[in-house]
């Protein structure tokens, strides 16, 4: 190195810095108000995705076949919540190439938020409007043949939170890493949700599948999260269905974090 | 002025490595970097892209982590102790820091709750910096709708929310009119005499030039000069053009002008035209073209150019900054 001594006027600083410690949960809420802001400020497209989910219902729950027991109501709009969490929660990493290409992705890395926070902040922005159109499917579907039971709805409201953050989390991930690339991410994206959708068991019972099949269903967390849901919204507890989805849920969610905090690491 | 040598600089590295891997390929992008930067000094790092100032300053900020060596900045290493050094700068990247489906106060706001800035502090602080920086009018619009100039003006201002103890920018000026460029200057100059320590790399010479108490020339991922602005030009010397009646004059005045200048210079003749580069060579021109006269080969034209720091930089890397801004920019994009 040179050896050098410029002579640098040393000034002492008038202002003091303004920055301060924060916790984990202030970053997240930093986050996800960030994430919110422009979309509450145009309630329009919000008030859209709240009706998507009751057109699906709509189209499809007509189709359902009459059961013995109970009705196919209350079979099925569980899976349709867990659904509408998979769809919106993939969905977290595709704002994120926007941000990465024009910059300000990077600024939020230099920010005092810890990585985490960014990728829980950002797949909550995800899991928000999921339960506010979980709210909207209940209100529609519980005049019909569905038997609301709060209790168990609001532990599972818990269950497909934490399990959106980890695919939010996973979403985010497969973003940073597509880096300025859309088309890698919507393309992994679409090839992962539908087998992950149909395997989970959400549209159809996968009770009569070959062995293989089944084998697939059972290694998808998604199954379980779905079981726990359709004991849950029944108003039943059964102790091992519904710690199995939490353990599903709670599992992808720290994997979710995990890797996309790795990834973050490795590509900034 | 102060000396300060017993004081801890803000800025310091030691052998400051990082390695790129490209497939099998790796690129040494910074090598062994040692530097020492004290509060309140301003520093433009100047460099052709590739050079490896874009990865300094990348460590620097703590977005990659060294291959190897150390750095500190603000008193934290910027491995072990990340969100201390997070808080304690600010940064202006080469691209835009709010999101275009933003609206600049409200970025303005998020950046402030990074920061744990409470918010009668933080409505006060962005007000101020609105002002500041011209942008009242654009804060409630959203980022896509403003136009270049306005977006870089609300980068700078979002760098320089929490007040940081130093300040980060990269390439600041890219994008900006003359207007703004010359306020953009004046709010760098403000925060230098408050004692902010500043570090920016930049393509506008006559920025670093007119700004900057320290010019550190990186290429190859090494120091290659630091030093102030004024000294390395000084060290370059002016460049004096003398134009001759014949070619046979300005050959002999070329040999009377290395046997009578002193300092290191550098004589070259083309055609009618002699190029001399020396130390002062203002100073020494006029005694010069007298002696060239007495001796029978009068100059019939001369040029004096004092040297720019594009000169200083053109001299250390045989490389003109411009032109090798336009022409490697593919190799910064694969190396960043």
């Amino acid at each position: 190195m040179t050896t050098l001594t410029v002579p640098a006027t040393r000034v002492r600083r008038t202002t003091q810095p303004l920055s301060k410690p924060t916790g984990f949960l202030t970053d997240t809420w930093t986050v996800l108000v960030r994430e919110l802001t422009p979309k509450l400020r145009q309630p329009a497209s919000m008030l859209f995705a709240m009706v998507q989910p009751l057109v699906f219902l709509g189209l499809f729950a007509p189709l359902l076949p009459a059961v013995e027991n109970g009705s196919a109501l209350q079979w099925f709009v569980p899976g349709i919540v867990v659904m509408t969490a998979l769809m919106g929660a993939s969905m977290t990493g595709a704002d994120l190439t926007a941000e990465i290409r024009s910059g300000s992705h990077e600024r939020l890395l230099v920010s005092p938020l810890s990585r985490p926070s960014l990728l829980v902040g950002r797949a909550l922005k995800e899991v928000v409007p999921v339960l506010f159109q979980a709210a909207v499917i209940l209100v529609v579907v519980t005049p019909f043949s569905f038997d609301l039971h709060l209790g168990g709805v609001l532990v599972g409201a818990v269950i497909v939170s934490l399990f959106a953050i980890g695919l939010g989390a996973f979403s985010f991930a497969l973003a940073t890493a597509a880096k300025e690339q859309d088309w890698i991410f919507w393309t992994v994206q679409q090839m992962l949700i539908f087998p992950l959708l149909l395997l989970s068991g959400v549209l159809l019972p996968l009770d009569g599948a070959p062995g293989w099949l089944t084998f697939l269903s059972d290694i998808n967390p998604m199954t379980y999260v779905v079981e726990a849901e359709r004991a849950l919204f029944a108003g039943e507890f059964p102790a091992d269905v519904v710690i199995s989805g939490f353990v599903a849920a709670a599992v992808v969610a720290a994997a979710g974090v995990l890797v996309g905090v790795r990834t973050m690491e490795r590509s900034s | 002025m102060t000396n300060h040598t017993n004081q801890r600089p803000v800025i310091r590295t030691e052998a400051l490595t990082r390695h790129f891997t490209r497939g099998k390929k790796t690129v040494e992008a910074v090598r062994g970097l040692d530097l020492e930067i004290h509060q309140g000094e301003l520093v433009a790092f100047l460099g052709p892209n590739g050079a490896g100032k874009s990865t300094t300053l990348r460590m620097l900020t703590t977005l990659i982590p060294p291959t190897s060596g150390t750095a500190e900045v603000a008193g934290h290493d910027v491995v072990r102790s990340r969100a201390a050094v997070r808080r304690s700068i600010g940064y202006v990247g080469q691209g835009n820091a709010a999101a275009f489906v933003q609206r600049g106060r409200d970025e303005l706001m998020s950046q402030a709750r990074a920061h744990g800035i409470p918010r009668a502090a933080a409505k006060a602080r962005i007000d101020e910096l609105l002002s500041a920086f011209d942008l009242q009018e654009y804060a409630d619009r959203p980022v896509q709708t403003l136009s270049g100039g306005q977006r870089r003006r609300l980068d700078i201002a979002i760098g320089l929310l929490n007040h940081p103890e130093v300040l980060f920018l990269d390439e600041p000026s890219t994008g900006l009119d003359p207007q703004n460029r010359a306020n953009l200057q004046e709010q760098i100059r403000r925060l230098h005499e408050d004692g902010t320590t500043i570090v920016l790399t930049t393509h506008y010479l006559e920025e670093a030039d007119a700004l900057a108490g320290r010019v550190i020339v990186v290429d190859h991922g090494v120091v290659i000069a630091d030093d102030t602005a004024s000294r390395l030009k000084e060290k370059l010397g002016d460049l004096v053009l003398l134009g001759f009646g014949t070619e046979a004059d300005a050959t002999t005045a070329a040999t009377r002008a290395e046997s009578v200048l002193s300092g290191p210079t550098l004589i070259e003749r083309a055609g009618t035209q002699v190029s001399i580069r020396t130390p002062r060579g203002a100073d020494s021109a006029p005694a010069l073209a007298i002696d060239l006269a007495a001796h029978g080969t009068p100059a019939i034209r001369m040029e004096v150019h004092s040297p720019t720091l594009d000169d200083v930089f053109l001299d250390l890397t045989g490389r003109s900054l411009r032109e090798s801004a336009d022409s490697t920019t593919q190799t910064e994009g694969a190396a960043a």
